[in-house]
């Protein structure tokens, strides 16, 4: 904690590579070729790609689950080894602890720490009140819905007051109305603090809505940023509403442009 | 209309009701066979004879030394080859090299037929509980591990992954995601476990105790009556029942939090 570099970027990722062995022992397979990205303090980043470009190696090697083959990730300027202990990561699919009552699951991250269980019981309350799920902390995940869960698991990661979020298309298994809400409760809890976010999906009205600036990612193997797109739209946003503003429909116009053929690319890609 | 629910309480009793018909039919049948002759009463028995003597054996208290003997090396074995197969299941999943090392040597002692142990237990460790439990223990042992151990192993990554980024050590790993997701999968082998336990005790005591349920039918045995044998198998059978009813309690009241048990067969 105390080794920071000043005025460094929350997260930088420094021409990562990474190789892996290909299946069936011949070679290697390419998922991320030479790529960087900046995330700012503060600042809500999205990456999107055609579906299985290395977006999710990507946020891994981001969150020091996964060492790149070359190049290197910086953490506020200092090099990251092991676990980065400044992210909170949200998974895209279940990661809660299903032995766990949903109270006990957004305790972990500080029994962990060894925060004493009483203070992380009252934080925990504290959470579930805010993420909309008081009065549900003794049912276990598979109890609780889809969304339900969703909401856990950010709990489960912001009791930890992360300073940089790490999501992996955390609301794409859920239904629309349900996911707009979440988004909405996201934008509105991020507002409250401003972490740095990287926040990866397939969904670009998603990406432009939540974010402050979207990076698009071409087809894989061997994946790279192709485009980088400032979204100047005003906060604080409404993602059902934002959808309706001209602006909105010049920004999807103008990444449209650049996706449309990495995904046809993707696309014929996992046709072969 | 009536709901779904009533109907299956209903059925329920009226079920119940026809298993202890069945039961009644079966005594009947036998009753009547043995009696008439058709089935010779010294190899089938007599269910009244059999009765009469379960009935003498707890009101002489003749038989509660013995079944306490049974029970307890059938508890000690469960205990013991539970505790060392999580153990021993826990290191060997968390330890690549070791388990390739151990692998041939588990399959052989898995495969062979551990009851031919039994008389060099009793060389070992003499006629009293200790070489039944040793018995109870090396089949337990092998139910329990092969659980822990795919347990282990079936630990979701995504769980693994999210309980690192929330800061656990290795240490804490163990203990809140290793430990409780293998013992799911212990809890679902605990009725295997159980009978095995049961099996070690009263195969032990049978091929060689001076004390326990096993040692009753030996005994009984020896001097063909066949009465006191049945009687014997009868309370075996009851108190076996009685076991798994209680692992039946325990696994419900432990297992809360999963959406339905999943039974895994024994290796």
């Amino acid at each position: 904690m105390s080794v920071a570099v000043p005025n460094a970027a929350a997260l930088d990722l420094e021409g990562v590579t990474c190789a892996f062995a290909a299946r069936g022992g011949e070679g290697r397979y390419i998922a991320v070729r030479d790529t960087s990205l900046t995330i700012g303090a503060g600042e809500f980043v999205s990456v999107v790609g055609p579906t299985g470009c290395g977006k999710s190696t990507l946020l891994n090697v981001a969150a020091g689950l996964l060492a790149p083959s070359s190049g290197r990730a910086l953490v506020h300027g200092v090099p990251l080894a092991g676990i980065n202990t400044r992210a909170g990561y949200m998974f895209q699919s279940d990661a809660l602890m299903p032995w766990r009552s949903t109270l006990d699951n957004v305790t972990a991250g500080l029994e962990f720490h060894g925060v004493a269980k009483a203070e992380a019981v009252e934080k925990a309350r504290g959470w579930l009140t805010r993420v909309g799920l008081a009065g549900f902390g003794d049912r276990y995940p598979h109890q609780l819905s889809g969304g339900m869960r969703k909401r856990v698991a950010l709990a489960q990661m912001l009791i930890l007051d992360p300073e940089i979020l790490l999501m992996d298309e955390p609301f794409s298994a859920l239904d629309i109305q349900t996911r707009q809400l979440m988004e909405n409760e996201l934008l509105e809890l991020w507002s409250a603090d401003r972490k740095s976010v990287l926040f990866i999906t397939h969904d670009l009205e998603e990406a432009i809505s939540l974010s402050d600036r979207v990076i698009v990612l071409s087809a894989g193997p061997e994946t790279h940023p192709i485009g980088e797109f400032t979204i100047d739209l005003p906060r604080p946003r409404d993602v059902a509403e934002i959808r309706m503003q001209p602006r909105f429909t010049q920004i999807h116009e103008a990444i449209w442009q650049v996706l449309k053929s990495e995904v046809l690319k993707g696309y014929a890609q996992s046709r072969k | 209309m009536r709901k779904a629910g009533s109907d299956l309480k209903v059925s329920g009793v009226m079920l119940a009701l026809c298993q202890a018909a069945v039961l009644l039919v079966l005594f009947t049948v036998w009753y009547v066979l043995t009696e008439t002759g058709v089935l010779a009463p010294f190899f089938f028995g007599r269910p009244l004879k059999v009765f009469w003597v379960i009935w003498e054996w707890f009101f002489s208290g003749k038989i509660y030394s013995h079944l306490a003997i049974t029970l307890i090396e059938t508890l000690l074995a469960f205990a013991v080859g539970s505790l060392l197969g999580l153990l021993i299941g826990l290191w060997l999943a968390l330890t690549p090299l070791a388990s390739a090392l151990a692998d041939p040597y588990i399959k052989a002692l898995n495969a062979m037929p551990r009851v031919i142990l039994a008389p060099i237990f009793a060389v070992w460790f003499g006629l009293g509980i200790t070489s039944k439990v040793a018995l109870g223990v090396t089949l337990v042992f092998f139910v329990v591990f092969f659980n822990v151990y795919q347990g282990v192993k079936e630990v979701s990554p995504v769980v693994l992954a999210n309980a690192r980024m929330l800061g656990a050590s290795k240490r804490q790993l163990l203990r809140f995601i290793y430990l409780p997701s293998a013992m799911s999968w212990v809890f679902s082998s605990l009725h295997t476990a159980v009978g095995m336990a049961f099996v070690g005790a009263v195969v032990g005591e049978y091929l060689g105790s001076a004390k326990g349920v096993g040692y009753l039918i030996l005994q009984a045995e020896g001097v063909f009556d066949i009465d006191t044998v049945i009687a014997g198998i009868f309370v075996l059978t009851v108190f076996a029942l009685l076991l798994d009813y209680i692992v039946t309690r325990i696994e419900s009241r432990l297992l809360v939090w999963r959406p339905k048990t999943a039974e895994t067969e024994a290796m």
